[in-house]
């Protein structure tokens, strides 16, 4: 098993984000916490769009 | 990995997940209004507000604040005294038959003209106070926070396990993919994997600060029993102290002995954070760091000197570190809307997983994990 193949590297960016949202606001206010709301958010926004996003329905193909 | 190896993992993510699941479901749904706690409070009209004076009146003497209040509720002692960065105006006064009565009152009074503010609705009224048991302690003290704490322990170990199983169940799908063109159990099997590995180190970080929370009252127990009895061992065996020395010059006193520092927090003889002689002051400062890190300070109650001042021992600051982590509520607006959606998706984390093991089927159950591994994948 590859521990930093392909499987794992959108899993330990999504966490480095994570970790860059959490501490950054604690760190301190203003540019900190924008930095944090923009790192989480990314994290929120990859969870959103894999999460909801439907299939296009094509000819044939079962929605 | 080996067969034998996933089939211990699905084994541990498996009882791991269902012990907890019921209470997790419990604790993201009940923490979710506690996110907005304070815009709650407001919403339902349960905050009591100073009123607007100019700008600059002057603050009254601390200690006719404390004979206001002590004189609107007679036969009651003083327990804690606080006051808030946000809302410089308002002391916060808790009152009780006894120092360490847990029949407490929670008052309010106007900082500047040492009147009583209308009675606040204990814990922010019944709805927020409902939900906040349901999270802290299930209404079983001590022993319900420390239920909730090892459940958030079998989290812990599930997110684990759950890692480890991510991959020899994705491995042959792109980062993302929800088959929806499967059965739902494939669907909702995808959207576990994906979910759970977005919000994976997010529920790692409010999942082990919310059972170091759950530690709370052991670890000021352990502080109050070494450091704490260390400070104050030479007035062991003195007779309680009758008269009170003077708050505001006990607080003055403090400030000096902490400069650039306010007092936020301050014990009365005889409670929790203090000594039977002593004020425990806590004092905060300006940065990042320093507001959330209190320096305590001990106060002679008799004769408003300054016994001693230490750091916080390194398990209550990590106590007090944690906090903001589980909380999610320094970072503004944003980050709490940010806490709220990382919550919903977990509580999707936890359906979809809790809905697995239910139509697990009895041709499923009795293939070994392995071979779902791979048919899965």
């Amino acid at each position: 098993m590859q521990i930093f193949g392909p499987i794992w590297t959108a899993p330990i960016v999504l966490g480095v984000l994570t970790i860059v949202g959490l501490v950054s606001a604690l760190v301190g206010d203003g540019v900190w916490d924008a930095l944090s709301a923009l790192a989480l958010g990314i994290v929120v926004a990859v969870g959103a769009w894999y999460g909801l996003r439907r299939p296009k329905k094509r000819h044939g193909a079962r929605g | 990995m080996t067969p034998i190896n996933i089939r211990r993992w699905s084994w541990v993510h498996k009882w791991s997940s269902l012990v907890s699941t019921a209470f997790m479901l419990l604790l993201c749904i009940t923490g979710l209004p506690l996110i907005y706690h304070h815009e709650i409070v407001h919403a339902l009209g349960n905050e009591v507000e100073a009123p607007a004076m100019p700008a600059g009146t002057p603050r009254a003497n601390v200690d006719d604040v404390i004979a206001t209040a002590l004189a609107a509720y007679p036969g009651k002692v003083m327990m804690y005294l606080s006051q808030d960065k946000e809302e410089p105006h308002v002391w916060a006064l808790t009152v009780g038959d006894s120092p360490t009565s847990n029949d407490y009152k929670p008052l309010l009074a106007d900082a500047r003209t040492a009147q009583m503010l209308p009675e606040p609705p204990l814990e922010g009224g019944k709805f927020m106070s409902l939900m906040f048991h349901l999270h802290v302690d299930l209404y079983a003290g001590i022993y319900g926070k420390l239920f909730l704490g090892f459940m958030g322990l079998l989290l812990l170990v599930a997110l684990v396990s759950g890692v480890v199983l991510y991959a020899p169940f994705t491995r042959k799908l792109a980062f993302g993919t929800v088959r929806h063109e499967r059965s739902r159990r494939v669907r909702w099997l995808d959207l576990h994997n994906v979910l759970g590995i977005v919000t994976l180190v997010w529920a790692l970080v409010v999942g082990a600060t919310g059972m170091i929370n759950t530690w709370a009252d052991l670890l000021l127990k352990v502080w109050q029993n070494t450091e704490l009895a260390e400070m104050t061992k030479p007035y062991a065996g003195l007779p309680p102290v009758t008269t009170l020395a003077s708050m505001q010059a006990a607080i003055a006193t403090a400030k000096q002995a902490a400069p650039g520092m306010d007092v936020g927090f301050v014990a009365f003889p005889g409670t929790a954070f203090a000594t039977p002689h002593h004020y425990g002051m806590f004092m905060y400062g300006d940065s990042p760091l320093t507001s959330r890190l209190p320096k305590p300070i001990l106060v002679d109650a008799q004769t408003g000197a300054v016994t001693s001042s230490a750091d916080l021992p390194w398990y209550l600051a990590a106590l007090l570190v944690s906090q903001p982590l589980h909380f999610g509520d320094y970072g503004g607006q944003a980050l709490k809307l940010l806490w709220a959606l990382l919550d919903i998706a977990t509580i999707v984390v936890l359906i979809t997983g809790l809905y697995l093991w239910i139509k697990r089927g009895k041709a499923q159950a009795a293939k070994p994990a392995e071979q779902r591994a791979t048919e899965a994948a």
